[in-house]
């Protein structure tokens, strides 16, 4: 074993590095957590094949025959459903429509729904085929499987821009005030330690375990789940490390002052749950109205999760990022530098 | 540096610290000689704490002159730095790495100084050197924590409270290592609130009191000024000294 001490800088990558592999609980939020993430989103979203509409029938007179008619189709799945519980079979996704039987029967779905709609069109086609419509013509179909377009592709990108934020955030932030509460950091700096090297040594630590921590999620999704990846290595690579430098130098100024867990856990949700919701983690940021886009697209998590998705979905070159790349680099040098005024060593 | 021998190690006039309403250091003046072991002996809350830590360029004082190797704070930081060796109050080491791995981070902050291997061999840690800090005794840790402190051959050591805590045999293990370091030319300036210690490893002696200094000299000029009879009787201790100038009793309130 070796005796001799290495630059400092090295050195206090390599304590953090050891703590944090010697500390079984961070091992598990950065390594076993995306992995059963994962699995959780294969079993989710098993493949592409079209799901059946699920079609409950409330009881009446006509409602064997409404059976009956639905009965028999690939598409359709009937299921029971309590008398009085249909607005909550609804609401739960157990049934997508219900059908009243009446002299027209009546659909009952949630508009604002997908798949409630779709449900709709599946047994308005199959009640009126079994009431004797005849079709004009049938058109012939050309199945096409475009990769890339799912939404478990549109997903994982966002989940590793989540969970590179994620670790990035709580890995820096925990860290620094679990040394402040025990007095390390006052030791330190009774030392001739430079206090850049200290936080550099953070991050760099951190960007060490960002290799396996993105590799997860990206082969999964490749190799299992069939999501395409178009861009380069290295333009994934550079996003991914951009992004990871960009949270760590914000877990830096998170963890810059507070003195308490509890401070630095308020503090690190309050500002990672508002990025998890409008930065286009599970659905897209499009959704929220223009008048806010501009502080949305401003986020550092609306910026690397829209940079991953471009590369690793569209193949997009690194110029094509380069004002989202641009974005994170200012929040990565700023939160530094604010950081290093800020930070509280005692 | 300059090739003037500068007699004191540390001299601080006139200093003054409050937090809020309360004054920790009020008009506190010392000076420390190259060589020797200086103890601040006072009960919990007299300002030893702050006192060295002002010393230490850890705190800014509000008012007063810190001179430490004949350097100042505002100007000779790095330097200062390289030379001192610390040792606070509760620090806590990192639980998970060893005791070689912390003190091979600490030996890389200097730019001179002891190998891991007689720095483990100084403080008797040479068996607990793959342990993980975590696992050791309080002694233990309190000796890794002097290792720390020794790993840049410093030529000063500030030491706050070393040996609160331990059992007995601890402690005298702990005033082994001092004592090796200042055979080795090493000054000390140390906080303590055991008479025993004050007397076995102190030259001189200031207590303090209320932030400021009451008493100054060496254990023995100390004893020698009590004039009770009560206490003349028996050995006198810094114990009497201490409860003869303020009338309480040095360990009041210690916790």
């Amino acid at each position: 074993m070796r005796t001799e001490a290495y630059p400092p800088l090295v050195e206090l990558t390599l304590a953090r590095l050891r703590e944090f592999v010697r500390e079984p609980e961070a091992m598990f939020w950065a390594f076993i957590f995306p992995i059963i993430m994962s699995v959780a989103l294969a079993v989710a979203f098993p493949g592409q094949e079209a799901r059946p509409a699920l079609v409950g029938v409330v009881d009446g007179p006509g409602a064997e025959a409404l059976r009956a008619a639905l009965a028999g189709h690939d598409d359709i799945v009937l299921r029971e459903i309590p008398a009085g519980s249909d607005l909550s079979a609804i609401r739960d996704g157990d049934v997508q429509v219900i059908v009243v039987p009446g002299t027209p029967p009546t659909y009952r779905f949630d508009p604002e729904r997908a798949e409630g709609r779709v449900a709709r069109l599946v047994v308005d086609n199959a009640l009126k085929r079994a009431a004797g419509r005849t079709e004009p013509w049938v058109a012939r179909e050309d199945a096409v499987a475009v990769p890339g377009s799912r939404y478990i592709d549109w997903l994982i990108p966002g989940l590793l821009g989540m969970n590179i934020m994620s670790t990035g955030m709580w890995g820096i932030g925990f860290a620094i005030v679990q040394a402040r509460l025990r007095k390390l950091l006052k030791r330190l700096v009774a030392s001739p330690m430079r206090r850049t090297h200290y936080l550099l040594a953070q991050m760099l630590a951190r960007l060490v375990f960002l290799a396996p921590e993105a590799i997860v999620p990206l082969a999964f999704g490749a190799l299992v789940l069939g999501m395409p990846v178009r861009g380069s290595l290295a333009a994934i690579i550079i996003v991914c490390v951009w992004g990871a430098i960009t949270f760590t130098a914000l877990g830096l100024l998170a963890g810059s002052r507070a003195r308490t867990l509890e401070a630095i856990s308020g503090l690190l949700n309050l500002s990672m749950v508002p990025m998890w919701i409008v930065s286009g983690v599970f659905f897209s940021s499009s959704n929220f109205p223009p008048a806010v886009q501009p502080a949305i697209q401003a986020l550092p998590l609306t910026a690397l999760n829209d940079a991953l998705r471009a590369v690793i979905l569209e193949g997009a070159p690194l110029r094509q990022i380069a004002s989202e790349l641009a974005i994170m680099a200012g929040w990565a040098v700023s939160s530094f530098i604010l950081a290093l005024k800020l930070f509280r060593w005692r | 540096m300059s090739g003037v021998t500068i007699a004191h190690a540390v001299r601080c006039e006139a200093l003054h610290k409050r937090y809020g309403d309360v004054v920790a250091v009020d008009g506190l003046s010392l000076t420390v000689q190259r060589g020797e072991c200086f103890g601040l002996l006072g009960p919990n809350g007299a300002g030893k704490t702050t006192t060295i830590e002002i010393l230490e360029g850890l705190l800014q004082p509000d008012a007063g002159a810190v001179e430490v190797l004949g350097l100042t704070w505002r100007h000779h930081a790095i330097e200062l730095r390289q030379r001192l060796g610390i040792q606070l109050q509760e620090t806590q080491l990192a639980d998970k790495l060893t005791v070689a791995e912390t003190l091979r981070l600490f030996r890389s902050f200097y730019r001179a100084g002891r190998t891991v291997d007689e720095l483990l061999r100084v403080v008797e840690l040479e068996s607990k050197r793959d342990s993980w800090v975590v696992k050791l005794s309080g002694g233990q840790k309190q000796r890794l924590a002097l290792a720390c402190a020794l790993a840049g051959a410093p030529d000063l050591l500030f030491l706050d409270e070393p040996t609160t805590g331990l059992d007995p045999q601890s402690r005298r293990q702990l005033w082994e290592v001092l004592g090796r370091f200042r055979a080795g030319g090493g000054t000390i300036l140390l906080t303590t609130h055991y008479m025993d210690e004050a007397q076995a490893l102190c030259d001189r002696v200031a207590i303090v009191d209320r932030g400021h200094v009451i008493a100054l000299g060496t254990p023995q000029e100390l004893i020698a000024t009590l004039t009770a009879p009560r206490v003349v009787t028996h050995h006198g201790t810094l114990e009497d000294v201490f409860m003869s100038l303020t009338g309480r009793h040095l360990r009041d309130d210690e916790d």
